[in-house]
């Protein structure tokens, strides 16, 4: 019989990958936001909010802010893994954590689209 | 030859306090603190975006708040911690697709990362205050 502890952060393929994949979207994103903001001609409110109304902004912001939470998760998580020894401590933060994004998701969303 | 088996303790901890960090290690470190940091801020950078784009009030409302000393101070701090965390997180990915691996190469990467993020932050914390 193998008993095994799985222990550590980076476990899990998938999760590793999805964090690459949004590390990657965000740093696009990261890059068209700020062309975007450089060529804002001034720094108005209507300028400023004008920028995340059209379709492809708020699509892509949209976007960026699931992309920062999935990668989020997995970051954070990786490190409670790293420091958090007590199972309970440790799965309580998890749910926590977890809540704490999906509420930031309808946040951004109703944020976006308020606008 | 006698046989010293050292048994390896599992689970490892980190004893934080012990460890001393070559540069490569130091922009890896702060690159996870950086994250964690975006993180717990993640909350006020929610509320400062939905408050400047929510209506020309709430505009101005966020106007008033990033011009007080200490959010900015903050504020610069997260720009930092942003950009920290970008460009070591391309580093990290160009180092997953093995590029830049040998130790000379990946000591200058790192030295790249923190001159490059802080040379962002002033430039674009001049430009914005
Ligand atoms: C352009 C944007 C970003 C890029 C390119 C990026 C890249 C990366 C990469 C490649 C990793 C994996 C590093 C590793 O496993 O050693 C990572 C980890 C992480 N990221 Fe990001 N990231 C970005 C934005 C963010 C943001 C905005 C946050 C904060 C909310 C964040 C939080 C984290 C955390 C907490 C970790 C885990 C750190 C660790 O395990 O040491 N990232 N990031």
């Amino acid at each position: 019989m193998v008993s095994r502890i799985v222990v550590g952060a980076h476990y899990g393929f998938r999760d590793w990958l999805g964090q690459r994949v949004t590390a990657v979207f965000m740093a696009l994103y990261t890059v068209i936001f700020g062309i975007n903001a450089l060529m804002l001609p001034e720094m108005s409110y209507e300028a400023w909010s004008g920028m995340f109304a059209g379709g492809f902004m708020r699509f892509m912001t949209f976007l960026f802010f699931l992309a920062l939470f999935y990668h989020a998760w997995v970051g954070v998580r990786d490190i409670y893994m790293d420091y958090i020894k007590p199972v309970g401590i440790r799965l309580a933060l998890h749910v926590i954590t977890l809540f704490l994004l999906i509420g930031y998701a309808g946040w951004a969303a109703r944020i976006l689209w308020r606008l | 030859m006698s046989e010293v088996t050292v048994r390896k303790q599992r689970p490892k901890h980190l004893a934080l306090n012990e460890i001393r960090l070559p540069l490569p290690g130091f922009v890896s470190i702060l690159h996870r603190i950086s994250g964690a940091g975006l993180f717990l801020c993640l909350p006020l950078l929610l509320a400062l975006f939905g408050n400047s784009v929510g209506s020309p009030e709430s505009f101005a409302a966020y106007k008033e708040t990033v011009g007080n000393p200490f959010v900015k101070l903050i504020l610069f701090g997260l720009l930092w911690a942003y950009l920290h965390h970008f460009c070591a997180g391309i580093r990290f990915l160009l180092l997953d697709m093995h590029k830049g691996l040998d130790l000379a190469a990946a000591r200058n990467s790192s030295k790249i990362v923190l001159v490059v993020s802080i040379a962002l932050t002033l430039i674009i914390g001049v430009k914005l205050w």
